[in-house]
């Protein structure tokens, strides 16, 4: 199963219970308060998702290494082969 | 069981392993002197059984001749030269390097210094910790991470990783990164499977591990952005991995 399929297969899971739910296809007369928490459920699913994203990220972002510390051990030792090279008889 | 060589002085342990660094090259003139001294720096001193394979792709710099000047300073049996006539791509240039490759073991960086040889080891270390089929370089955890990155870029990357981590659910944290060591039938197989081209290729080809149940390990490394000529990211290169993420998406 491909990727695409397993969101689709899991996308249609949820909305399939989602609609019997919010328009009582079952008739289980669900209590009033329930259906209206029911209802707006997708748009509270989006929220919750985009929210955790956006912090995910940014935190992400603002933990990301910075690694100067690798930067200038490079510089030292590109400094350190070419003399080394040079010694050794390369013409750059 | 097989009869082991003991490892003489100096021979890190095991030396029935050998290690094939393949360096695909295109103008790389000022940089491949510095990775090739630093690569034997590293994996000589190890005392690992390596060589390095150059294949370059006939640049008009003249990076061949530089290689050609390096291999008579520090042997063929450790450097080797698999030129090509044009610019043919990072898939075929993987093939035709691993032609060469008497290494049971492939290592495959940029040329550029981005990925600095000093994790080889480590890498070295994690594919025999757990027997690994690849060993990827990871940007985004432990102690990676990347320098020369403006916020900008840094926001685009860890973006497209998280979608990219929703999306394919890879199991791996790195996907874009091109620092990696496989068993040689394992790269031979993932080549044969991956269809796509450039930076795409090498999610491409952590994602076919994956559906092929090759186990990954992950080694931290740091990234240090192009230290001679331009980076680039720009409109069509994000473009190209939104096409290529969502292919992998719907077809793997």
């Amino acid at each position: 199963m491909t990727k695409l399929m397993e969101w689709l297969f899991g996308l249609t899971l949820l909305s399939t219970v989602w609609l019997t739910l919010s328009f009582d296809l079952l008739g289980l007369n669900l209590p009033e308060t329930y259906q209206q928490a029911i209802w707006p459920f997708p748009i509270y699913l989006l929220l919750i998702f985009g929210c955790y994203s956006l912090a995910t990220i940014g935190f992400r972002v603002a933990t990301f290494n910075n690694c100067e510390d690798a930067a200038r051990e490079l510089q030292d030792q590109i400094q350190e082969a070419k003399k080394d090279l040079a010694r050794r008889g390369l013409k750059f | 069981m097989e009869r082991r060589r003991r490892p003489g002085p100096g021979e890190a342990g095991d030396s029935v392993e050998k290690y094939s660094v393949l360096l695909p090259t295109y103008n790389e003139r000022e940089n491949l002197p510095i990775i090739v001294w630093l690569l034997i720096k590293y994996l000589g001193d190890s005392g690992y059984n390596y060589e390095i394979i150059i294949i370059d792709d006939g640049s008009p710099d003249g990076t061949l001749e530089v290689a050609k000047q390096l291999q008579s300073i520090y042997g063929t049996n450790k450097i080797l030269l698999r030129p090509r006539e044009k610019k043919l791509g990072l898939g075929t240039a993987y093939i035709h390097g691993m032609q060469h490759a008497t290494g049971n073991f492939i290592i495959i960086m940029d040329a550029d210094l981005s990925h600095h040889p000093k994790f080889i080891p480590e890498f070295i270390r994690k594919q025999k910790e757990g027997n690994f089929d690849v060993v990827s370089g990871t940007r985004y955890k432990g102690n990676g991470g990347v320098y020369g990155w403006d916020l900008k870029r840094k926001i685009i990357s860890r973006g497209a990783n998280f979608l990219t981590q929703i999306l394919l659910r890879p199991g791996a944290s790195d996907l874009t990164g091109s620092f990696r060591l496989y068993k040689k039938k394992v790269l031979q197989k993932l080549v044969e499977k991956c269809v796509s081209k450039g930076y795409v290729f090498q999610m491409e080809m952590i994602v076919r591990a994956r559906q092929l149940n090759y186990t990954i390990g992950e080694v931290p490394i740091s990234f240090v952005d192009r230290v001679y000529g331009e980076s680039k990211l720009g409109g069509s290169e994000i473009i190209s991995f939104a096409k290529g993420l969502l292919t992998l998406f719907a077809t793997t």
